[in-house]
């Protein structure tokens, strides 16, 4: 490792434990650099390494070189984190601030659960991106796979690509948008028309993703909130 | 939770190091999967007249060489025996039916895991990395081969439910998941006459998938079947004597991550299974989609 000092500092996960990495960016960077400036942190070698920063909670500037395996900067809070290849399930699952961004692909359940930050994923996100979202924003710049937003009760998705089977099933109060097409809408999802403030909103979280797209490209996808309330018609139903 | 792993060689020059990919993927799944290990390996077919049979039995100190001369003094047939401690190759003359009913009344203690032209098959209980010392692993050649760790869920851990499973002859699979549905097959298939060795839950996807072929079906229309009639989560990773295929059920909730180049494919339920693999770094690295069939051939053995 360079010494604290240096403006930019290496951990290397073939050299030093993932527990070792991970404490590192917990307890001795906030605590050797409060009050001055954060040196960037590069991660080397996470070869599918899963939970690489979680749980990070300082403004700090952190890159991972390579594929990295599950949960990768979960639960991040004030950390910018960017990994420079895939990512495995749960990519910033329950993120709460800051920024996690993909360079590569990202398997399943990409930013989950999370409540606040943003999650830019750079190529494709696969099945149930956004799970039970409450509060982040996710951009993808390519597609994401099956039941996409499931359950997102706040926040927002931004497909740049195309939508499998099953978007926004069972939503609550986050709002999609999608530019390609969209194989398949789940339960209780509808497609609306685009309004102001849904244009400026495109127009921030594309800014902030970086890419390049209008926001008139884009449709959206919200609830038609029939799923919120008992009906009581339906009571023979249930005999 | 269980782990997969498979390797082809699309380049002749690495199936005399088939082992050497697939341990340290093997191992490393091992922490999906600690129960219990298993690896097939394919190489080049016998003649049509000679079949591959793998042997295993409890006893460290079995006698298979007394094994061998009994069986061609029973049967007349040719018996070469490559014995490993508890495991043993045979190559013999004797057909599959003839061997499975004389080792029941001969050697009830001694198991045929496979039979086939090119199918060699090693499985048994114990941690993937102990598993792969104690059958040499490592020493192993072929063109094209998968494994399989297992964390049980639903039935035993014992050598005979760990996987791969094996079906009829130069056929295997190996499953991560669960079925929901695996005794309703059974009880179908058993009406047809076929026999189950284990209660477990993937012999009845794997004896499923043979019975649709025996019945005339290519593997990928058997798949199309497989899709309809397997209740449950599965992502499945089967072998033939020239083939490798992969299939994930329409909900994808099992993983896998295939790495392809121009010298090989290799399938792992995690990247970090592959990232040791040479020249990984331009691999094309993609995860399979739901009821999609994804199909490799390995080119004829050197």
């Amino acid at each position: 490792m360079d010494r604290p000092s240096q403006r930019l500092i290496r951990l290397d996960l073939e050299q030093q434990t993932l527990r070792e990495v991970n404490d590192f960016l917990h307890q001795r960077l906030p605590h050797e650099f409060a009050g001055g400036e954060m040196p960037r942190v590069e991660i080397l070698n996470p070869n599918g390494r899963h939970n690489v920063a979680v749980g990070l909670d300082t403004p700090v500037e952190v890159d991972i070189l390579g594929h990295a395996g599950y949960f990768i900067a979960g639960m991040n809070k004030a950390a910018r984190v960017t990994v420079h290849g895939n990512v495995g399930w749960s990519v910033a699952e329950n993120i709460m601030s800051g920024t996690v961004r993909v360079k590569g692909c990202a398997s399943e359940c990409a930013g989950a659960s999370g409540r606040g930050g943003l999650l830019v994923i750079e190529g494709d996100a696969s099945s149930r991106c956004g799970i039970s979202l409450k509060g982040s924003d996710i951009v993808v710049a390519g597609s994401v796979g099956h039941m996409a937003a499931f359950m997102a009760q706040a926040g927002t998705l931004v497909v740049c690509g195309d939508a499998g089977a099953g978007l926004g099933d069972s939503l609550y109060e986050a709002v999609l948008y999608v530019r390609g097409q969209i194989a398949g809408l789940g339960a209780d999802a509808r497609i609306e028309p685009l309004s102001a403030p849904d244009h400026q909103r495109l127009t921030r979280l594309l800014a902030a993703a970086g890419l390049p797209h209008a926001p008139q490209e884009f449709q959206r996808v919200g609830s038609a909130r029939n799923l919120y309330h008992w009906h009581a018609d339906r009571g023979g139903a249930y005999g | 939770m269980c782990g997969i792993v498979g390797f082809l060689a699309k380049d002749a020059a690495l199936q005399d190091t088939l082992g050497e990919f697939l341990v340290p993927m093997l191992t490393c799944m091992g922490e999906r999967g600690p129960d219990s290990a298993g690896l097939a390996v394919f190489s080049a077919p016998l003649p049509a007249s000679k079949r591959r049979f793998s042997l295993w039995t409890r006893d460290w100190h079995f006698d298979w060489a007394s094994l061998g001369r009994r069986l061609a003094a029973d049967t007349g047939a040719q018996a070469d025996l490559g014995p490993l401690e508890n495991h043993a190759i045979l190559i013999s003359t004797v057909p599959v039916g003839l061997l499975h009913a004389w080792l029941d009344q001969q050697f009830p203690g001694v198991h045929l895991l496979s039979a086939g032209r090119s199918i060699d098959l090693y499985k048994d209980e114990g941690h993937p990395a102990e598993i792969a010392r104690r059958y040499e692993f490592s020493r192993l050649a072929g063109t094209h081969g998968i494994g399989h760790t297992r964390m049980a869920t639903e039935s035993a851990v014992s050598p005979a439910h760990a996987h791969p499973f094996t079906a009829g002859e130069d056929f295997c699979l190996v499953h991560n998941g669960s079925l929901s549905n695996p005794c309703s097959i059974r009880r179908r298939l058993e009406k047809q006459g076929i026999a189950f060795e284990t209660d477990n839950d993937t012999e009845a996807a794997c004896r499923f998938l043979e019975w649709r072929m025996t019945g005339g079906e290519t593997l990928e229309q058997a798949l199309a079947a497989a899709f309809k009639e397997l209740d449950g989560f599965y992502t499945l990773l089967m072998a033939t004597t020239d083939r490798m295929v992969l299939v994930r059920d329409r909900f994808a909730c099992k993983p896998a991550v295939v790495a392809e180049t121009a010298a090989y494919v290799a399938v792992g339920s995690e990247y970090r299974a592959l990232a040791h693999l040479p020249d990984i770094r331009h691999a094309r690295l993609f995860e399979p989609a739901p009821e999609q069939i994804y199909s490799w051939t390995a080119p004829a053995s050197a």
